[in-house]
């Protein structure tokens, strides 16, 4: 399971990485490409997003990709087929990415045996909190996979710890309100947060949302385990091409 | 989360994390308003001192006699401050928002009526303002954003997706994810996460509560059956209301475009194109393709152009409480020709598709029988739209004319 390889990483590592893209966007052989170069920067875990038409909590940069992905014909058996290459391809645990109706019309018991034949480690489904998720929390779990539960700092200190009873793999911990993809303070505040968080959950925590740079990857270490970088790297393709994404994830940690 | 609002299989609160103690906050706020017995005097006596209700309801004669089957009776939400049912809403969300202390509002809107209702509300109650509005319905609705604009509203085109109503409730989610401390969003429909299709059909309740007396104080008797055209569902949800305990058929009238053979249509529940899913928080009928990506809809009607529908209605559709139909753009056409000429009333195309299908159905009832239609709009505001539909060529020339004038 994701806990232990994380916390084995840990040994060696201050703060591991975890990067994500949307299939599919700009294509599959650029998701290819993209992927080898992260893998060999040194990423630790990636999140590969199955794009949906209503992305409701993600920022203006995966938005625009998520809907390419769609103009441009990517469907959920091709990102299952791609998640089955660079799962096999690549020696570093994957996760699906994606909203609720994805699984949910897949049904959500084959999906979970699908991930797992495709030797997919976890999920992130930021519109299924585990209030409406039982029956994706059991199939994720007769199949051996972690479904990632996300903290804000919004959740009470009482939810926290019913989340914390739930989760398992890492906790996605967003560093502030709002959508992905727009600026975060890495403040005092953060700092608070991932301290409660701490204390919440024994499992290792992951922080996303806005972490762009060396110095918020810097700040994270010692108060997270994984730096998560979303859109950033989304904006560094559509800026520099796809050769300059190895070079900025060499750069931020 | 305390509670997840599901009818049957439908509803529930789909929420990203950050958003669940807002809506735990809005739900206090909700239960707080609707136990406290002075608030629907309250909100009642709001509506009829700056909208007019109760709003009539009006034996339509000729009607009556073309069809020679039921007695027609039109109940008229489009004689609300702002021209439809959707103040309802807003002004009992408004009254919300004061108690709950907050400074902003924001709303999305298709066609614009409930972004022209939220404005108003929100000048009166000297809130701040924003609207989404997809970049599709600026475009086809600028009579609409002009008097948004005017009200002191932000009006914010919505240039994702497919440009129109569901692209613009996503980009609202997107700000109240950032903004819920100071700001509240005015959902326009009975749609979306726990509790705003509960919330929304409690406000346009009063629209049944006062048909039900009407009807009873006119004929003495219930109608055999009621008509309400469905988008989201708010106006047929508030009209059914009224008669949920009593031997009444009730009928939606949901959008059948170019025919539901066509795929040109947002019917989710009398075509076989929809079945249940999960987006924009909730999970209810959505018209979507094989992996869950929604479709686009298509109707005469922007305020009926949407991909899902109220789960309450869902559910009715589901234990048969409620039966739904569709009515063609031609039929809607035919149906709001029809009923200006005859009556000297001018129902809004949304409304004009409970026009067709009660038109359908009423000469196979008897003298004995009554029927109420809901006009949830009026359609004259709609000027540029249905002049647009009935492709008359005078209104073209007129608006070519003024077009030179502006370039003169």
């Amino acid at each position: 399971m994701l806990e232990s390889y994380i916390k084995e990483r840990r040994k060696t590592k201050d703060i591991l990485l975890m990067t994500h893209m949307v299939l599919g966007y700009p294509s599959f052989e650029a998701c290819f490409d993209i992927v080898e170069q992260m893998v060999e920067a040194g990423v630790d875990l990636m999140e590969l997003q199955i794009p949906f038409s209503e992305p409701m909590a993600d920022g203006p940069v995966i938005l625009t990709a998520n809907q390419k992905a769609l103009q441009t014909g990517t469907t959920v058996p091709k990102c299952l087929e791609f998640a089955e290459t660079v799962s096999k391809d690549f020696p570093i645990p994957f996760l699906f990415m994606t909203y609720a109706n994805i699984p949910y019309q897949y049904g959500m018991e084959k999906f979970a045996a699908k991930m797992a034949a495709l030797n997919m480690r976890g999920a992130i489904i930021p519109d299924l909190p585990p209030e409406e998720g039982e029956d994706y929390i059991q199939a994720m779990r007769h199949n051996n996979l972690d479904p990632i539960f996300i903290f804000s700092p919004e959740t009470s200190d009482e939810r926290l710890s019913y989340l914390s009873s739930l989760a398992s793999g890492f906790v996605y911990c967003t560093a502030r309100k709002g959508v992905t993809g727009k600026k975060t303070r890495f403040s005092e505040d953060l700092s608070a947060y991932l301290s409660r968080c701490r204390k919440a959950v024994s499992l290792p925590l992951a922080v996303g949302f806005g972490v762009r740079e060396k110095a918020d990857v810097e700040f994270l270490k010692s108060r997270a385990d994984i730096a998560v970088i979303g859109s950033e790297t989304i904006r560094v393709v559509e800026e520099k091409g796809i050769s300059a994404v190895g070079e900025f994830i060499r750069s931020i940690r | 989360m305390k509670n997840r609002g599901y009818y049957g299989k439908f509803g529930g609160a789909f929420l990203p994390e950050i958003l669940v103690a807002t809506f735990d906050e809005l739900e206090i706020a909700f239960e707080d308003l609707k136990s406290d017995p002075a608030f629907w005097d309250e909100y009642s006596a709001l509506m009829s001192s700056y909208s007019c209700r109760p709003t009539p309801l009006t034996f339509a004669a000729n009607l009556t006699r073309e069809f020679n089957g039921a007695k027609i009776y039109i109940k008229r939400e489009d004689l609300n401050h702002t021209g439809a049912h959707k103040a309802n809403n807003v002004m009992g969300q408004g009254l919300m928002v004061r108690k709950m202390g907050k400074k902003r509002v924001i709303a999305e809107t298709g066609a614009g009526q409930h972004g022209v209702a939220t404005a108003t509300m929100a000048a009166k109650f000297g809130l701040d303002c924003t609207i989404y509005m997809g970049e599709v319905d600026v475009l086809r609705q600028r009579p609409n954003v002009f008097w948004m604009e005017q009200l002191g509203a932000t009006v914010v085109p919505v240039k994702d997706g497919t440009r129109i109503l569901k692209d613009a409730i996503n980009e609202a989610f997107r700000d109240w994810v950032t903004n819920m401390d100071t700001t509240h969003y005015v959902l326009g429909t009975a749609c979306g996460p726990h509790p705003f299709p509960e919330m929304v059909a409690y406000f346009q309740s009063i629209i049944g509560k006062e048909a039900r007396q009407q009807i009873l104080k006119i004929e003495g008797k219930l109608p055999s059956r009621v008509y309400a055209c469905v988008g989201g569902g708010s106006n047929a949800l508030g009209l059914f209301s009224g008669f949920l305990n009593d031997p009444v058929d009730l009928v939606g009238v949901e959008a059948g475009g170019r025919g539901l053979q066509s795929g040109m249509h947002a019917s989710r529940l009398c075509s076989k194109d929809a079945r249940p899913g999960i987006a924009q928080g909730y999970k209810t009928y959505f018209l979507q393709d094989n992996d869950g990506q929604m479709k686009e809809t298509h109707s005469i009607s922007a305020g009926l152009d949407y991909i899902g529908v109220s789960p309450i209605l869902s559910h009715m559709n589901e234990t048969g409480r409620a039966r739904f139909e569709s009515a063609t753009d031609d039929e809607v056409i035919a149906a709001l020709k029809l009923t200006m000429v005859k009556e000297g009333i001018i129902p809004a195309l949304e409304s004009a598709h409970a026009f067709a299908q009660a038109f359908k159905e009423a000469p196979g009832l008897s003298k004995e029988d009554a029927i109420i239609i809901n006009q949830s709009g009026r359609g004259d505001k709609d000027i540029f739209t249905v002049a647009e539909a009935f492709n008359d060529p005078k209104w073209k020339d007129f608006i070519i004319g003024k077009a030179a004038t502006y370039h003169a």
